[in-house]
């Protein structure tokens, strides 16, 4: 045991003194492990190349991993505040460990940019002066879902979400801009991987169309056993069952399927071609909508130190406030419960050569606020 | 609500508990022959699964994918045995789990280390996509009456295995009394190895026929586990027999639950409501279940041992 001590003893007078060169110190926590962490490596990937290509050595970026847990991601982030000193923190993908983390971090006068997760609580009542969120309010793809919905004529949809706050915050999101009849709906548990069941429902319904909100390995195993169920409906759903790091492993499944995205790779401005070529030169892939999310927060950061040094947190926060930066998503800024107001696509699963990716088809909400400003008294 | 639609749900809670049952069957004989607890049953599964979408995608077959998955599962098994599930038989049980939910952290990264963090393709056979349609004008996937009857065989032959073979005897008599067949001549640590080498290869085996329709992910054998530690508690611990009823029962009552539970809140509450509670209500359906069979058999269904 005690080598170990001593050796963890030499490790953190190191990160002392580490910190002591650098003038501004970032905390990432996010998911590297177990079956969250294409996500995290996305995000993290992303933000690391716009911090790399800025070559500032004023800047330090501390990455834990949270593996998904958020006693593990409290853990981490207490240490990062109150032994490593961090002044910004980022990084969390889920909204479960968002909740636990961000309230507390930001109330100990650490600034955290979310590049992920949006949760309804968050944007509202207990919106924070130090919180920013990077991506979206959670809802905000199922709107843009529900507006698309009306555009095509679907008047009868079928929609299904897991059983936990961000499937509710979806299906809320969801009928909050469509017009049309609901032929049912239907909650499936977290984690579920087997859809028999809801593809059966789903047949004997009379639905003209699908809407589901199923991220992750859930969302692979539904869109593989609905193309094999031979139920022939449109589908369509928020981008996290269609970015980049899971459309390899649905396949032709996932052809055609209309998502809705504030990003994505074939978005024309300078920004994201820049972005996307160096990311694929980096890493070998194409990037998702994580990496793009993780991108924008970093220049997001860079933007305002720019502007302001982050000892002083006032001019930092005004500076983070005006989103002065090329969003590799196009025009960008913070509403008053500093979330995004944005435009966001509607995309459609294609086959470049070998590889599955998406295109725009349409725009499917323009200049989109989130639905919980006016509650954030800010 | 049809009848058409409840058959097709009792087809779905059958194929389900066909598959689990491939995953608790070698969890019960591990259990019931050893005495071990192994936790990392789920990541023998997710092996399975992985080779198979490893061989898949090299050479596009099918049957090479499901063979690759039974041999890499077994032969993870068996090194598993050999170099560190051979101390634990002496052990307690809470060494047991210990050691062996170190093994799920140790094959978790390992995979993602080996086939990076995001998941991998495998697909249903072109031969088996599609749905067919069954008398009575039900449309049923292929892959999915496939998975009924493969496991069905499986079971078969397990139940062959066990019952009329001189391997099945040793299995049997090393449940009633290790000493009393090793003192027989018997070698026990081979016997040992052997089924936990098969156990393995089973739940391999259902890593690689549910990947196809699922997603074949880091973890994925988790949630399964779980299940199947509810399947041999209800069937009995030891017994193949009680492993496959309780998979069945486990399967039925999971899918069917999901479907008709919040049908039937409907009755009498909102939609919405009924909705969430129904599901709610569903998912601890199986634990329902499970502390209702314990409650009127507490060795499980078919447990004979005290």
């Amino acid at each position: 045991m005690k080598p170990i001590r001593t050796l963890a003893l030499a490790t953190s007078v190191m990160a002392l003194a580490t910190a002591a060169l650098a003038d501004t110190k970032i905390g990432m926590i996010t998911t590297l492990s177990g079956g969250g962490a294409g996500l995290g490596v996305d995000v993290r990937d992303g933000f690391m190349l716009a911090i790399d290509n800025a070559e500032r050595d004023d800047i330090e970026v501390v990455i834990e991993d949270d593996q998904r847990k958020p006693d593990v991601a409290v853990q981490t982030s207490d240490r990062m505040i109150q032994s490593e000193k961090v002044d910004i923190m980022t990084g969390i993908i889920w909204s479960n460990l968002a909740m636990a983390v961000i309230p507390s971090a930001v109330a100990q006068g650490v600034f955290y940019l979310s590049p992920n997760a949006g949760p309804s609580a968050l944007a509202g009542e207990r919106c924070h002066e130090n919180y920013f969120n990077v991506a979206w309010q959670n809802d905000n793809l199922h709107e843009a879902a529900g507006a698309y919905a009306n555009d095509a004529g679907f008047e009868n949809t079928f929609i299904l979400a897991p059983n936990y706050p961000a499937g509710q915050d979806a299906l809320t999101g969801f009928k909050r801009m469509y017009e049309g009849e609901l032929a049912d709906e239907i909650y499936t548990k977290l984690g579920q991987t087997d859809y028999a069941a809801e593809l059966a429902q789903i047949r004997a319904s009379g639905a003209d169309s699908v809407f589901f909100f199923l991220p992750g390995g859930m969302g692979i195993s539904f869109l593989k056993q609905y193309a094999d169920s031979g139920v022939d409906l449109p589908v369509v759903g928020p981008a996290f069952s269609f970015d980049q790091g899971i459309l390899q492993a649905v396949g032709e499944a996932a052809l055609g399927v209309k998502n809705t995205s504030q990003w994505s790779k074939d978005l024309d401005n300078a920004a994201n071609v820049a972005f996307v070529e160096a990311f694929q030169e980096e890493y070998g892939r194409l990037p998702s909508l994580y990496a793009s999310q993780g991108y924008d927060t970093a220049n997001l950061i860079l933007s305002a130190l720019e502007k302001a040094d982050v000892s002083d947190k006032d001019a930092f926060r005004a500076a983070l406030r005006e989103a002065d930066f090329d969003s590799v998503r196009g025009d960008f800024r913070f509403g008053n419960n500093h979330h995004p107001i944005q435009d966001i696509y509607v995309r459609e699963v294609i086959k470049e050569g070998d590889v599955y990716t998406n295109k725009i088809v349409a725009t499917g909400l323009e200049d989109h606020a989130d639905a919980y400003a006016s509650e954030c008294k800010m | 609500m049809s009848l058409i639609l409840i058959i097709e749900q009792i087809l779905n809670g059958l194929q389900f508990g066909v598959m689990l049952f491939l995953m608790a069957a070698g969890l019960t004989l591990v259990f019931g022959v050893m005495g071990l607890i192994n936790l990392a049953h789920g990541s023998l599964y997710m092996v399975g699964a992985f080779a198979a979408a490893a061989v898949a995608g090299a050479t596009g077959s099918f049957v090479l994918a499901l063979i690759a998955s039974l041999a890499a599962a077994a032969a993870a098994g068996a090194i598993v045995e050999l170099v560190v599930i051979r101390r634990l038989y002496a052990r307690d049980h809470l060494d047991q789990v210990l050691a062996t939910f170190a093994l799920i952290l140790i094959f978790s990264e390992g995979t993602r280390w080996l086939f990076g963090s995001f998941p991998l393709f495998l697909e249903v056979p072109r031969y088996l996509s599609g749905p067919v349609t069954l008398p009575g004008g039900i449309q049923y996937p292929l892959y999915r009456l496939a998975m009924i009857v493969i496991g069905l065989l499986i079971a078969a032959g397990l139940f062959w295995l066990i019952a009329r073979t001189r391997i099945g005897i040793q299995i049997r008599a090393g449940e009633c009394d290790r000493e009393m067949i090793a003192a027989l001549g018997v070698d026990i640590s081979k016997l040992y190895t052997l089924v936990f080498a098969l156990g393995a290869a089973l739940a391999g085996l259902a890593g690689a026929l549910v990947g196809a329709i699922q997603s074949v992910q880091v973890g994925m054998g988790e949630p399964v586990l779980i299940l199947a530690f509810v399947v041999i508690v209800i069937g009995g611990i030891g017994s193949i027999k009680g492993a496959l009823v309780g998979a069945l029962l486990v399967g039925l009552t999971d899918t069917l639950g999901g479907v008709f539970l919040p049908r039937f809140f409907e009755l009498f509450l909102a939609p919405a409501s009924a909705t969430s509670v129904g599901a709610s209500l569903a998912s601890m359906l199986i634990y329902i279940l499970m502390a209702a069979v314990l409650l009127v058999r507490p060795l499980g269904l078919y447990g004979g041992r005290t």
